[in-house]
């Protein structure tokens, strides 16, 4: 079982161990400064830290020793804007898509025979891979020129972003990845080619006759089972969906307890049928039903969801778990999410019970076990 | 030769020393900057080589115009200053 869990925060990296008397925050880095994402890469046991400077922009850091010691890397930069290049407007506001890095939003190590391969997502909306471990980045063209992108919008943050990724472990060219608000994408070499897709997912907020556009959905985070990568869970900003052929095709759950909107979602790496969530009160409030914290799971397929409190607060708790904040381990059995609040919570039963490591971090934006290598 | 001061804030993020070098425009200056302290450049813009939004530049204690080609000039003894902004960040 994974015994160091790490969080990136409003404030900086917290390392939590686990050591003889139980977890605890075991050390921090960067205090002070945002960390959107983190990386634990269990083919080197290298440690990637986006650090989000309010002034400064985002730089990449890396560490070898877990985050004790850390040393700058090359960060993804988009390439100059060839002149003459015209603006793409968002579709809804009419303004501008930056050609800046705004923010990381997702990285992922690619496959274990790929050794040095890093993708990372970003908002406004492009795709970064490195060869060389993160020595350099090359934006992904292929799919920041694809016309699709001008109907791309913004969700959680003003632009798009790319926040799931989701390499294959069967075959590394395979990578899919969902983009909140552009859809869901996938390439089969290696990010040379990209095809959209997502027939049976549903946004209910588009105009009407438009809810059904690839393009339009805001699927907030996607999840595929490890041993059965064709089964991938979404959460969506309309409910929750589940794809049984790799992310093509969905299927529309509207049987959550308590409830189907929310940001998180974690796949039972050996059972394709089990998968936790984290609902809320849909959307502009976004807060616990009835104030009380639970974690939902299913453990049917989507047959049925049940709500899992023990040990979450039940009365005035108004956390709010985004969508990197909530992990498993390889097992199934460990679990840990993070919240706006500050608060932290593990579960070591599969998400029965509950115990909150802390009440007092900042912000928590990424929660990721360090996972064991091949 | 102008002179190139930072922030300490920015000290405290990576190398920032103070320096003189030459140029003519702000740009010429950052670029001479640049290339004795690499690492400096992406603090200070982004990746279309622009200001960063929540970045200020001081020539001689006024603000830049252009923070987008970075044209504004600078005489031998002036005095240029990154600084943060204070509307955000």
């Amino acid at each position: 079982m994974s015994t160091t869990l790490h969080l990136g925060t409003r404030k900086g990296h917290f390392a939590i161990e686990k050591n003889g008397s139980g977890w605890r925050v075991a050390r921090s880095s960067f205090l002070g400064v945002q960390v959107p994402m983190l990386l634990p890469d269990a083919r080197d046991n290298k440690l990637y830290a986006a650090v989000e400077h309010g002034h400064f922009g985002t730089k990449m850091h890396v560490s070898s020793d877990g985050g004790a010691t850390w040393e700058e890397r090359a960060c993804p930069a988009y390439p100059s804007k060839p002149e003459g290049t015209p603006d793409i407007l968002c579709p809804m506001r009419q303004t501008p898509i930056p050609w800046n890095l705004e923010k990381i939003w997702s990285l992922e190590a690619g496959g274990a025979d790929e050794p040095g391969v890093l993708w990372c997502g970003t908002i406004p909306g492009g795709l970064f891979k490195s060869t060389d471990g993160g020595a350099t980045w090359n934006l992904v063209e292929s799919l920041w020129n694809r016309p699709e992108r001008a109907k791309w919008f913004g969700g959680g943050y003003d632009w798009p972003g790319i926040h799931s990724i989701c390499v294959d472990p069967r075959n590394s060219k395979r990578v899919v990845l969902a983009i909140s608000c552009g859809g869901v994408w996938e390439t089969l070499d290696g990010g040379e080619t990209w095809d959209r897709y997502g027939k049976g997912l549903f946004a209910d907020f588009m105009p009407p006759g438009e809810e059904e556009d690839l393009d339009g959905q805001d699927p907030h985070r996607i999840d595929a089972c490890v041993s059965d990568p064709d089964t991938v869970w979404m959460q969506h900003h309309c409910g929750i969906f589940r794809s049984k052929d790799g992310g093509r095709t969905w299927q529309r759950f509207e049987n959550g307890n308590p409830a189907v909107f929310g940001f998180a979602v974690a796949v039972h790496p050996q059972k394709p049928e089990t998968a936790w969530f984290v609902p809320g009160v849909k959307d502009d409030m976004r807060v616990p039903v009835n104030g009380a914290l639970c974690v939902m799971r299913t453990q049917d397929d989507g047959k049925t969801f049940e709500p899992l409190r023990k040990g979450l607060p039940q009365e005035h708790a108004y956390h709010l778990i985004y969508r990197h904040c909530l992990d498993v381990t390889p097992d199934g059995r460990t679990l840990a999410m993070g919240s706006t609040t500050g608060s932290v919570w593990l579960s070591e039963d599969g998400g029965e019970s509950w115990t909150r490591l802390s009440a007092e971090l900042p912000p928590v934006f990424s929660v990721r076990f360090e996972k064991a290598g091949p | 030769m102008p002179l190139v001061e930072f922030t300490p804030n920015l000290a405290r993020q990576t190398s920032a020393e103070a320096c003189r070098v030459e140029g003519s425009t702000v740009g010429e200056s950052l670029q001479a900057v640049f290339a004795k302290q690499p690492g400096l450049r992406s603090y200070v813009l982004d990746d279309q080589g622009a200001v960063r939004h929540h970045v200020v530049v001081f020539v001689d204690g006024t603000a830049v115009k252009d923070r987008r080609t970075l044209s504004d000039a600078v005489r031998a003894d002036s005095e240029i200053f990154i600084m943060q902004a204070l509307s955000g960040g």
